[in-house]
């Protein structure tokens, strides 16, 4: 699956897609892909404010619970509360219809830190040359 | 610079199929120091390979289990009074051909390790244990049998086994091997010849709660890939596909079926574990008797249930259970979403008051508490077989 251009990625394996001052948030291809199918999905309300680097929820498989970290600060505006029902869009559509919140951006220079798609490609082909060392 | 020969501590222990798994794509997890397979995603993963098993068939690398025999010294009789004091079921009443589920218990009456005991004959002996437990338990056999007229052997790096495992596993192995699976009852074995390979142990037995088999072929890389690949071939047509850890764990979970550092430990006694129909006080004195008479005197203090949620969330190993009350007062030992019931499932020690089924009971998860109630366990059966014979009668 292709790393969207214009998004921005985490360390953590979540992405950020920005339109105007509200970012989407998700976990990529590469994390719904270690955890396997996703079970359960708790996300915040809206108006909750996240902090960039902390957790704000969790995405879980049957076998593991995966802290979710905001990319950046901001508060929530929307929760994708389909997710309740049909985890498994994590799965089949992580970079799209898997999305998990929305957040009104409180510092958007917080982005400039991120990686792109290709940082973002590069920085998981060598954690898995590390695993399999 | 390390010796080539000698893994560090901190390296896991490979069974002869690694290299296998690691071809065929699997995610591999350290389980108790060894390098195995949690799932497969080219055969859809954890939950298909669950599927598979309830619904056909799936196949287990669970070579990392470790296998102890005991058989006579200079006199028969030896290795059966070894086992009898080292394990709390009575052997004395297996047949040759038959094993028991036991555990081998500590002088407090907590448990060593739980271990299937197969009676190879009349005073030979076949324990079958768990894999993080291997060395421990071998130091534990040797010395607590050492005042006995038996022969201990650690086999545990002989054999690769494999575990065929669900409703059509005897469909599969019966292309494999000359013996007739068909009069192997549950818990029973027997040797034969299995994927050309003579004289080895065939027993239906397993970690499932599906009907199944566990084979156990020689260790080495080729035998191994070799038995491996026979099965998957014989089973192709009934939709076989290798099952790790991930799916061996929810199986047994949704059949109640212990797991050591879970349900059982050396901190967790029989009674408590539920585990009292396995323990046979009344064939006389064994390790860990005294003080069992004195627990079950003295009263539970804490004791095993199933767990159902009722709110969303899931409730995992180590969460904290409270009472309505908000105080806590237990502990899941197992948690996890269940594929066949589509329910979140868990296991969980409680206090003997709050173990009816129906109880409310509390499971911390994360900042929440989120409410769940006891069930019956277990929590799946598997249903009952229909005779060959009726269904010939019937067609």
């Amino acid at each position: 699956m292709a790393y969207p251009a214009n998004y921005r990625y985490t360390k953590e394996h979540e992405w950020v897609n920005v339109q105007g001052n509200v970012a989407a948030i998700g976990i990529t291809d590469h994390a719904q892909h270690e955890l396997g199918d996703v079970v359960f999905v708790e996300v915040p309300k809206v108006g909750t404010k996240v902090e960039a680097g902390k957790t704000f929820g969790t995405v879980e498989s049957v076998k593991a619970v995966s802290d979710i970290y905001a990319p950046a600060s901001g508060e929530v505006t929307e929760a994708n509360e389909v997710l309740n029902n049909t985890p498994e869009k994590i799965n089949t559509d992580p970079h799209g219809d898997g999305w998990l919140i929305k957040i009104k951006l409180s510092n958007p220079a917080e982005l400039n830190s991120l990686m792109d798609a290709a940082a973002y490609e590069a920085y998981i082909a060598s954690q898995s040359k590390e695993a399999s060392a | 610079m390390e010796s080539a020969t000698t893994p560090s501590i901190s390296e896991p222990r490979k069974t002869p199929l690694n290299a296998w798994h690691r071809r065929a794509g699997a995610k591999m997890v350290n389980f108790g120091g060894w390098d195995m397979p949690v799932e497969y995603p080219v055969g859809g993963g954890l939950v298909a390979e669950h599927k598979a098993v309830r619904g056909s068939v799936g196949v287990f690398d669970v070579s990392h289990m470790g296998d102890i025999r005991i058989r006579s010294g200079r006199v028969s009789g030896g290795a059966l009074a070894a086992v009898q004091h080292i394990s709390m079921n009575d052997a004395s009443k297996l047949a040759i051909g038959q094993a028991h589920y036991s555990a081998m218990l500590y002088p407090q009456g907590t448990f060593v390790d739980d271990v299937i005991v197969h009676r190879l004959g009349e005073d030979d002996f076949l324990l079958v244990i768990n894999a993080g437990t291997r060395e421990k338990d071998v130091n534990w056999v040797r010395e607590n049998t050492k005042n006995f007229d038996c022969i201990v052997e650690n086999l545990s790096d002989a054999y690769t086994q494999l575990a065929i495992q669900g409703p059509r596993a005897q469909d599969v192995l019966q292309k494999l091997t000359d013996a007739n699976l068909g009069v192997i009852k549950n818990y029973w074995f027997t040797h034969g010849t299995v994927c050309g390979l003579k004289n080895r142990l065939i027993a239906r037995t397993g970690y499932t709660g599906e009907d199944g088999f566990e084979i156990y072929v020689p260790s080495d890389v080729a035998t191994s890939e070799m038995a491996w690949n026979k099965v998957m071939e014989a089973g192709r047509e009934f939709g076989i596909i290798p099952c790790g850890l991930g799916a061996r764990n929810t199986l047994r979970l949704e059949s109640k079926m212990a797991l050591y550092g879970h349900e059982i430990s050396d901190t967790i006694n029989v009674w408590e574990a539920g585990l009292e129909r396995y323990c046979k006080m009344e064939k006389g004195d064994f390790l860990g008797r005294a003080a069992l008479e004195r627990a079950k005197a003295s009263g539970l203090t804490r004791t095993l249930v199933g767990l159902e949620m009722c709110e969303r969330g899931i409730a995992r190993d180590g969460y904290p259970c409270f009472d309505e009350a908000g105080k806590e007062v237990g502990v899941i030992t197992s948690g996890s979403p269940s594929p066949t019931l589509c329910k979140n499932i868990a296991l969980a020690y409680v206090p003997p008051a709050m173990s009816a089924v129906g109880t409310p009971v509390y499971v911390g998860i994360r900042a929440q508490k989120c409410k769940a109630q006891v069930v019956a366990t277990p929590f799946y059966k598997r249903p009952k077989r229909i005779a060959p014979q009726q269904t010939a009668a019937n067609s």
